[in-house]
């Protein structure tokens, strides 16, 4: 499904955080004049994200918006009059290879266009390129692997943007100091691995490494275990064996912004479905309404019961199609009111066939009943707060039990204890 | 876009597998030694477990709807998976009244009290029999002899096992070899034509079977191709030290209620491990008791017992044999 340009809508709402860390803090008023590519909202503290106008027009209002995870976000919104965007963006698709800027402007640069991880986590990507002091960064792995099935967008990516996607890599690569990446791709997109295996013989330490399909291996654990053997400590990051990972979708984003000055403004959404008449890959501003990108692909089906921001496995229901598309939105999935509800729960018949799904090594089925009855001690000591949420566990159980469900409960709560630990 | 939205917490999807299929999966696998047993045995193989399996989905019915008044949930098919696996327990000649006696015991005692599916510690299935076993001990022994199909079915013509006579001959002072003489060869054995109970019998069968369920993914290999492995080994070296006191190895898997307590007994999900280092150990423990029953114990035969043994060690080997955890081994940098 080749990536479609969406023409810009004639509204945008911009919610403030896009990101994991603090929001970002208004930097217009209503009634202000912006351009595309304008900051709207500087990133405030360590761990945050600048936004920036994905449109040209007139600030209407700023107040809180439900946004795609439930929860009211403080928000820009933006009336569209024309695009015209702001001095010093080059928007034209011709690719430029040499790297020019230093490893500290690289980094400043990816701060200053509000780069974050479009992988899912939505992790402000300057931060992931500066090597903390007193850690060591000899490779860089680039996640190839769509996340979730019925996910398409990085595909794309790697078969229309290849060599954007490399040379985002080599950016990357700078950043971190490092001569050796490895782009991980699934056995089931081999067009994408002939097309980055054949350009990345024009770029210094890139190899394309094809892995066995397996769910969930877009698992950034998972994904550093299946390309280089080495296994991330429990509780503990890439770093600590030495790697940074970075999605596809973010070294193309890393590319536009350093070689292009381009902040994140737009990003690929996938909107599919079973009974979805046109599915496609849609290129869209930041801001965009759902409902617009559903009108794209043919519209809602009659029979829509439950429509997923991100994947099947992982996503979020909505409850509204009138929110935002934000820099974390992959996918918009409508599944058919017949698959939008939850089966009938059955007795645990202890089959284990959740521990055997589990990548984590961890047993769901005890962890799930830890948190039922509250036993959170025995629920720490068997290492919940090594899941992932993945919910391989829950799909494979024959019972349908809801594993997931009771684990996030459990994990949130031991969060919380050891936060209240620490602090004391 | 006047859709009202359902909304839940992921994942949005689930697999294929539940648990009706799964139970209907192993009903399914039990077809071929169940025509095994109807060739051999004739009508009364058909009525024993036509007995077991209503009685057993009645006994849950009952149970659930006038004691525990609860929703019922014969329909999961676990209930008729316990009465095909009591009736290839017993002799198809068994009186009906004491297969309703072990129905009772398997489902209403074995399962239900202990909360029904998921939750009793035990095999029913095999509570139910060695309770018929201890408490019928002459009905429950007296194999009827393949014979071909036919009609008859309390008048059948009745003989001892091959471990039977294998047991009562070493005791007596009989050399194998004798003894081996006796008994159907090892390929009768392998398509079952010997005495035992109605479901046992036929090795082929039961492995045609098993290798349905480990190919449909219903059972993995680690429970039946250990306790097969233990005992011939096991039985191997007690063979190799003296060929003349101790039966061949391959005698020992073709007789009494090995293959079908490897495949389809040991492997019920409820009763055994869950991770497969656990499932190994466990089939260790049943390999072994086994022999240890067949060759120095009271009975000529020892699955069930064993398997029930070792069904009281899986809570233990539950907690203490752990999947290996990821990121487990390596130290913070």
């Amino acid at each position: 499904m080749p990536v479609v340009v969406l023409p810009v809508p004639a509204s945008v709402t911009i919610p403030v955080s896009q990101h994991i860390g603090a929001p970002a803090v208004p930097a217009v008023a209503k009634g202000d004049v912006v351009k595309t590519g304008q900051v709207i909202a500087t990133a405030k503290g360590f761990v945050s994200a600048n936004i920036h106008s994905s449109v040209s027009g007139k600030v209407s209002k700023i107040e809180p918006v439900i946004d795609t995870t439930g929860y009211k976000q403080m928000a820009v919104v933006i009336d569209v009059e024309g695009d015209e965007w702001i001095e010093g963006i080059d928007r034209s698709t011709d690719l430029v290879r040499k790297v020019t800027l230093s490893r500290e402007q690289i980094v400043e640069r990816c701060l200053q266009c509000g780069i974050v991880g479009l992988g899912g986590a939505t992790f402000p990507t300057n931060i992931k390129m500066t090597v903390p002091a007193g850690k060591t960064c000899d490779m860089l792995i680039i996640n190839g692997v769509e996340c979730e099935p019925y996910l398409t967008s990085d595909h794309r990516l790697m078969i229309e943007k290849g060599e954007e996607v490399l040379t985002g890599a080599s950016i990357i690569m700078k950043a971190l100091g490092v001569t050796k990446a490895v782009i991980g791709i699934e056995a089931n997109k081999p067009d994408a691995i002939i097309n980055l295996a054949e350009l990345s013989k024009n770029f210094d330490g890139i190899t394309v490494q094809p892995l066995k399909v397996r769910y969930p291996q877009g698992g950034e654990k998972q994904l550093i275990k299946a390309c280089t053997g080495r296994e991330v400590p429990s509780g503990g990051l890439p770093l600590d064996v030495n790697i940074v990972v970075q999605n596809v979708g973010t070294a193309f984003a890393v590319y536009e912004a350093v070689q292009k000055n381009k902040p994140l403004i737009e990003r690929v959404v996938t909107v599919t479905g079973k009974k979805v008449k046109e599915p496609g890959n849609f290129m869209v501003r930041i801001g965009t309404p759902v409902t617009k990108l559903i009108e794209a692909a043919g519209g809602m089906p009659d029979d829509t019961g439950k429509i997923v921001n991100g994947g099947p496995m992982m996503g979020k229901a909505l409850a509204l199609t009138d929110v935002p598309v934000t820099k974390g939105t992959s996918g918009i999935i409508l599944f058919p009111e017949e698959e939008s509800r939850r089966e009938e729960i059955m007795p645990c018949i202890r089959c284990g066939k959740c521990s055997s799904a589990c990548a984590m090594g961890l047993e769901p089925w005890l962890l799930s009943v830890a948190a039922e009855k509250t036993m959170y001690e025995k629920a720490e000591a068997e290492k919940i707060t090594d899941c992932m949420e993945c919910g391989a566990c829950a799909y494979t159980c024959p019972a349908r039990r809801p594993l997931l469900d009771y684990i996030r409960l459990g994990k949130a709560t031991v969060m919380r204890k050891i936060r209240e630990r620490n602090t004391k | 876009m006047n859709n009202i939205l359902n909304v839940s917490p992921s994942p949005h999807q689930a697999g294929s597998e539940t648990t009706r299929k799964l139970m209907y999966g192993v009903v399914f696998a039990l077809v071929p030694a169940m025509a095994a047993s109807v060739y051999y045995f004739g009508l009364g193989a058909i009525i024993v477990t036509l007995t077991s399996v209503i009685s057993c989905v009645a006994v849950e019915y009952l149970v659930q709807k006038f004691i525990l008044k609860t929703k019922t949930s014969v329909s999961d098919g676990s209930a008729i998976v316990t009465g095909l696996l009591l009736a290839f327990n017993v002799p198809s000649n068994l009186p009906l009244y004491i297969i309703i006696i072990g129905a009772i015991i398997s489902v209403g005692v074995a399962k239900m009290t202990f909360g029904g599916l998921g939750n009793n510690p035990f095999n029913p299935a095999l509570v139910g029999r060695v309770f018929l076993l201890i408490s019928f001990p002459v009905k429950m022994t007296s194999w009827p002899v393949p014979s071909g199909f036919k009609t008859g079915y309390l008048d059948a013509v009745t003989g001892a096992t091959p471990l039977g006579i294998m047991g009562e001959g070493l005791k007596n002072g009989e050399s194998v070899s004798a003894l081996m003489d006796k008994i159907p060869s090892h390929l009768q054995m392998f398509y079952g034509y010997m005495g035992g109970s109605m479901g046992e019998v036929a090795a082929a069968a039961l492995i045609l079977g098993g290798l349905y369920m480990i190919w449909k993914k219903i059972i993995t290999w680690h429970i039946p191709v250990t306790i097969l492995l233990t005992v011939a080994l096991f039985t191997g070296i007690l063979w190799f030290a003296d060929p003349d006191k101790f039966a061949d190895p391959i005698f020992h898997i073709l007789t009494g209620g090995l293959m079908l307590g490897a495949f389809f007994m040991a492997t019920d999900y409820v009763t055994s491990p869950m991770t497969p280092k656990g499932m190994v150990i466990y089939g260790v423990g049943i390999g072994v008791i086994t022999v240890l029953i067949r060759t120095w114990g009271a009975y000529p035969e020892g699955v069930s017992f064993a398997i029930l043994i070792m069904n009281a060690f899986v809570p233990l080997l539950n907690l203490y044999i752990k999947p290996r955890r990821f990121g487990k081994e390596v130290k913070h940098g």
